[in-house]
């Protein structure tokens, strides 16, 4: 946090505002703020799961208050340990399950009604253009994709945004990514995302907003933008964006009832910096272990061998992530020395699937269809590796140890390579096996 | 404040999961997550670390997910200071509102001996200092505003000053 202060920006107040700047004003009601300045910030929604909302509570507590500021704006999902994994896991989710009865937190979703946190609360219409949402989770950031500024925090910012509902900032400096080009098939949101971090690496966009624009974004579908903004934290980004647009407005339109106002950068912004990508021709990306900035185009993986395959999480378990991966492993088999886990974000997910026929033919191709999970994305449960093991998923964490064991290994893609993958018992183009 | 200890040196990108890994976050005991303290990438360092030693990391450090298990299984060693060449951002936040003191280096810290090494951090004067050889390194202070939540104890206490002064 020492580096971004105002100066190395010269007089920035000559220069327009990004939208997170102009967010971020708003809320802290100010005029203009630029980057480095710190701010207060009323906040729109706050966040936690059964992980990080236990230790909230806890700190909850030592506020020694009646209330939480608004029980309309806390938002409780039991996602990462359940179904509970075991007894342990099992308290903490009644932790929390005790605290929304006693607070009377509206918005808390129970096993059967609710999903992984980033993919329900924009379905269920909780998250809008302009706001401010922090969550005790990183994936938080994932809201960007509606044009909201959300980030993650930890379990006591979350404890004291629940008592005063206001959050303090850093102003981060924004930069900008811009790709042009048509999406070459079997390419999607992930394989952008992945690509970008790969550029910059893990610590590339540390402390700072990340705008995706250009005319690709602008064609890509709100799945794959949340898909995009959801790993903005895997390159170090305190958010990333995609200014609203009418992809937007369609999402929001038979979700949000309340009024909001979208917010948009000035053609004047200043940026830190500006990245131009031709996509037309990328490949799908790969990350190797044991980082998601370690990657390659699956032409250079062709050929490792797998033992699991894991489609879902907060980054790749939506409706067209399962439409995709459905597509390619239609009238197929899983691979005899694969196991393939196929986990639906939310609950509306999991019905949409079932009512289009997609759970039909995972089930026909021998996969294993879950119930909403974080599960093993962190190595949770529902698929823990042993020693020596290598799985693909559409998740956002390859870190040695993420799913099980030390020595198991993860590399990470979208949901058209790990489907075709789980096919072939090993990494290649979905073209090998349509 | 000033802490003395020995010193442990990591690479860039420590990570949330490897700084304490996701199966033992059904608890947020501070001692119980100690136990597991770097076990994915340091098999031995639980048994290693004593109380008031000093972790030194490169870029990034803390990066990936936001639990604050990581600071608190630090705290729970009994790691008196972390110092990195950078952190990653909800490392930083988190570190700062449970009071575990961190500070950041952009000097290299390549020199310094990781197990034998023991340094002095003085967090007021914003310096490290390797005591067998009397090197120091230059750290960065923090904004007025940071330090105030950490000469409170953390942001509970900070925030119970604002919303009642009189409290």
């Amino acid at each position: 946090m020492s580096t971004g202060n105002e100066s190395e920006f010269g007089s920035t107040t000559e220069f327009g505002s990004t939208m997170v700047e102009k967010i971020l004003a708003a809320k802290a009601g100010k005029e203009k703020v630029v980057p480095g300045n710190l701010v207060n910030t009323k906040i729109d929604l706050a966040l936690g799961n059964d992980i990080t909302a236990p230790v909230a509570i806890k700190e909850f507590g030592r506020f020694e208050v009646d209330e939480v500021f608004n029980p309309e704006k806390i938002v409780l999902v039991p996602d990462h340990f359940t179904p509970n994994k075991d007894i342990a896991s099992a308290e903490q989710a009644l932790l929390i399950r005790n605290f929304a009865e006693k607070y009377k937190i509206k918005h808390y979703y129970e096993i059967g009604r609710m999903g992984i946190e980033h993919a329900l609360l924009p379905e269920q219409g909780l998250i809008r253009p302009g706001e401010v949402i922090i969550g005790a989770d990183s994936h938080t950031c994932t809201y960007g994709a509606l044009g909201a500024f959300a980030t993650g925090v930890g379990s006591t910012d979350l404890a004291a945004a629940m008592v005063i509902g206001e959050a303090w900032f850093k102003v981060p400096a924004t930069m900008r990514f811009e790709y042009r080009g048509s999406l070459p098939e079997w390419v999607g949101g992930k394989d952008l995302i992945l690509f970008t971090i790969g550029q910059i690496g893990v610590s590339g966009a540390r402390y700072r907003a990340m705008e995706f624009a250009g005319t690709s974004i602008s064609q890509l579908s709100m799945d794959g933008r949340l898909t995009m903004a959801n790993m903005a934290i895997e390159a170090g980004g305190k958010c990333g964006y995609i200014q609203p647009d009418q992809v937007t407005f369609d999402y929001l339109k038979d979700r949000v009832t309340v009024p909001y106002e979208a917010v948009y950068s000035d053609h004047d912004a200043l940026y830190e910096q500006v990245f131009e990508y031709d996509i037309s021709r990328l490949e799908p990306q790969i990350a190797f272990p044991p980082s998601p900035d370690n990657v390659y185009p699956v032409s250079e993986a062709k050929g490792i061998e797998l033992q699991q395959v894991v489609i879902g999480s907060c980054t790749n378990g939506r409706i067209e992530d399962l439409r995709i991966a459905a597509a390619v492993i239609k009238k197929k088999k899983v691979h005899p020395g694969v196991r393939l886990l196929v986990i639906p974000a939310t609950q509306q997910i999991y019905r949409q699937a079932l009512e289009e026929g997609l759970l039909s033919i995972f089930v026909d191709a021998e996969a294993a269809v879950s119930t909403p999970t974080c599960g093993p994305c962190l190595g949770g449960h529902m698929g823990i590796l042993a020693r020596g093991e290598k799985a693909l998923a559409t998740t956002n964490r390859n870190f040695v140890g993420r799913m099980g064991h030390p020595e198991s290994e993860v590399y990470l893609s979208g949901p058209a390579v790990a489907a075709a993958s789980a096919v072939a018992g090993k990494i290649v183009h979905p073209e090998e096996v349509i | 404040m000033i802490f003395e200890g020995k010193a442990w040196v990591f690479g860039d990108n420590v990570d949330t999961d490897a700084i304490v890994a996701a199966r033992y976050l059904s608890t947020s005991d501070p001692a119980e997550l100690a136990k597991h303290l770097m076990e994915d990438i340091k098999p031995d360092f639980p048994g290693l670390v004593s109380p008031g030693d000093i972790l030194v990391g490169g870029e990034n450090f803390g990066c990936g997910s936001s639990r604050e298990h990581a600071p608190l299984a630090i705290k729970g060693a009994g790691v008196s200071c972390v110092i990195a060449k950078s952190f990653a951002r909800i490392f930083y936040r988190n570190a700062i509102n449970i009071g575990l003191p961190i500070m950041e280096c952009h000097e290299d810290l390549a020199g310094i001996e990781s197990g034998s090494d023991r340094l002095r951090v003085d967090l007021e004067q914003g310096t490290i200092t390797q005591l067998q050889t009397g090197h120091v390194y230059k750290a960065e202070p923090f904004p007025p505003f940071m330090q105030e939540i950490i000469n409170r104890g953390g942001l509970v206490e900070y925030v119970k000053a604002r919303v009642n002064p009189a409290g």
